[in-house]
């Protein structure tokens, strides 16, 4: 039978202010355990929480971002449990009247294909606090820093079909929290989650099967096997005859393994009632105004112009413009050397590699845009090879030079553009391949291409790579052809 | 609306409330007394009324988004139970 999946998700956007959402505690991450929960997030007796107007701001910011309704009476609730990491016996959140209404998200698929993900809606909640399960004595440890800090939830409408789909859509959503600057998007640090809802039906059938939901995946990469590893689970289930029930499921992304949670009995029994302690919270058309005013250009407007202006593929500006920081680290390297096409490939090429190692993030390169330029335009004016370039650009990366032109003077690393200098190399190459040279100049013309590379091969290297390439071809062949 | 004694016992753990099993009639009773209150004020007429969010009507005010908490660990963690490299320590909990 031909199946049909079906996914929705619940992504928790961790926002980027100084304090939490309901108290004036850091949310610096790294601090000592408990040092930044104060007796607010601790919900102590007596205390009376402030809503942070930072928190407020940027999740207009991001209803802004994907075209969605603001709506302007914002009522706070209480949501009901009982877990240690969650002191107050209830997580305030919003239920009835969410800060951001329905909007959309638009995705672009490996086949050029573009989708729209309709959005349900987002509201404003506090994170919880983490437990830690090493060994404490059979007991769990429990550090309250997290708890209160703001988040988004954002709920997506049951639109994807695939784990490429959700995979492009987490991709294009943390393009549109880190563009907005509302969200630092460290996923290693868990300031962006995914709880995907995942089902299957066969093909052609209008009914949803039942689904499960499989939470806290922060990697895209998590996020795509555990979605294909579920697909899998249920159509097995299903063909061997047996049933889905509706839980919730927890997957390792290092071991690869997925397993059910023990079902809590009453877990969906949250008895949500009105925050008794927070006032609603009005969103008047100045605040709106000003936000509106200040909004920044968006990826899918950012990717259109990068096509229409620098004449970029696709593909090249779907990749730059898909965070604040890479969009801005290429502008100022084209400013600087004025070639939009070779500034693409070194910031998707070398840069991107080396970056990918150190896990360094594009601000903090020690290869700047101007530096990356600088080298560029050495390429250009044809004072080095693409090939010594890549050694200039590792000595730049180490922090041992300033600019390219310190590396080549440095190094000594200028090419070879002098007809003599050349024309000389050139001659003792084919001298120590008296041999090849009489193959050669044997073959047929069409199998002279071929043979000419190894002759290209030996003079770069006789000139330790540092020959113009362009004069090597052509002095060569004007030697062995004439 | 009425309530039975497994719905009082079902909310009461909900609530972590230790109600002895001998209370239970009386809770239930008491319970089931106030949703009859509510029942009889669900017949008002509230057509066109919007709903109310708190019973002040006054408007959130907001704080701006400044570190004003200080590090009170000591202090806050002097009434756990127990404690350990600045954690709160609670029975296990493993999902």
């Amino acid at each position: 039978m031909q199946w049909e999946t079906v996914i929705g998700l619940e992504i928790h956007v961790q926002l980027a202010t100084k304090t939490k959402i309901f108290s004036g505690a850091s949310t610096a991450f790294g601090a000592a355990p408990n040092t930044q929960a104060c007796a607010v997030d601790l919900g102590l007796p007596g205390v009376l929480p402030v809503v942070n107007e930072e928190a407020v701001n940027m999740a207009i910011r991001f209803g802004l971002g994907i075209d969605a309704e603001i709506n302007q009476v914002n009522v706070f609730e209480r949501k009901n449990y009982f877990y240690p990491d969650l002191p107050k016996g209830y997580q305030t959140t919003q239920l009835e009247k969410p800060i951001v209404g329905a909007g959309h998200v638009d995705i672009t698929l490996a086949d050029g294909s573009t989708k729209t993900i309709r959005i349900h809606h987002a509201h404003l909640e506090e994170d919880a606090g983490k437990s830690l399960h090493e060994d404490f004595h059979g007991m769990s440890g429990i550090d309250l820093n997290r708890a209160g800090t703001p988040l988004i939830e954002i709920v997506t409408e049951p639109d994807i079909r695939s784990a490429e789909e959700a995979v492009a859509f987490a991709k294009k959503l943390h393009a549109i929290v880190t563009t907005l600057g509302i969200c630092d998007g460290d996923m290693s640090q868990g300031s962006v989650r995914f709880d995907v809802n995942v089902s299957v039906r066969p093909k052609g059938q209008e009914a949803f099967g039942t689904r499960t939901e499989t939470k806290n995946l922060n990697s895209f990469k998590f996020m795509e096997a555990a979605i294909l590893k579920e697909v899998a689970r249920q159509i097995d289930l299903i063909e061997d005859g047996g049933q889905i029930i509706q839980e919730t499921r927890l997957y390792n992304g290092d071991t690869g393994e997925a397993r059910s949670m023990r079902s809590k009995e009453e877990a969906n029994d949250y008895r949500y009632f009105p925050c008794p302690d927070l006032l609603p919270v009005m969103i008047n058309d100045e605040r709106l105004a000003k936000l509106k005013a200040d909004m920044p250009e968006m990826p899918d407007a950012k990717k259109s112009r990068l096509i229409a202006q620098f004449g970029l593929s696709e593909y090249d500006a779907e990749i730059l413009s898909a965070d604040q920081a890479t969009a801005a680290y290429f502008e100022a390297v084209v400013t600087a050397c004025d070639d939009a096409k070779l500034s693409a490939n070194w910031i998707m090429g070398e840069l991107s590699r080396s970056l990918n190692q150190s896990n360094i993030v594009i601000a903090d390169s020690p290869v700047t845009a101007t530096m990356l330029g600088g080298l560029i335009n050495r390429i250009k004016d044809n004072t080095i090879s693409g090939k010594i370039a890549k050694e200039v650009f590792e000595v730049l990366w180490q922090g041992e030079c300033n600019s390219a032109d310190e590396v080549i003077d440095k190094k000594g690393l200028k090419q070879v553009t002098d007809t003599g200098t050349i024309e000389a190399m050139i001659d003792s190459v084919l001298m120590a391949n008296a041999q090849q040279v009489e193959n050669y100049r044997a073959a047929e013309p069409e199998k002279r291409g071929k043979m000419m590379g190894f002759f290209v091969g030996q003079c770069m290297k006789a000139s330790g790579g540092k020959a113009n390439p362009g004069m090597v071809n052509q002095i060569l062949k004007q030697k062995l052809d004439g | 609306m009425a309530i039975d004694s497994s719905e009082v016992k079902k909310v009461a753990r909900l609530a972590r409330l230790d109600i002895d099993d001998s209370a239970i009639a009386a809770t239930t009773a008491t319970i089931s007394n106030i949703l009859a209150m509510v029942d009889r004020m669900q017949l008002v007429d509230t057509q066109g009324v919007p709903p109310l969010a708190h019973p002040l009507e006054a408007i959130q005010r907001l704080r701006k988004d400044e570190v004003s908490e200080t590090d009170q660990r000591e202090q806050l963690q002097s009434c756990a139970p127990a404690v350990e490299e600045g954690l709160f320590l609670v029975p296990r909990v493993i999902e």
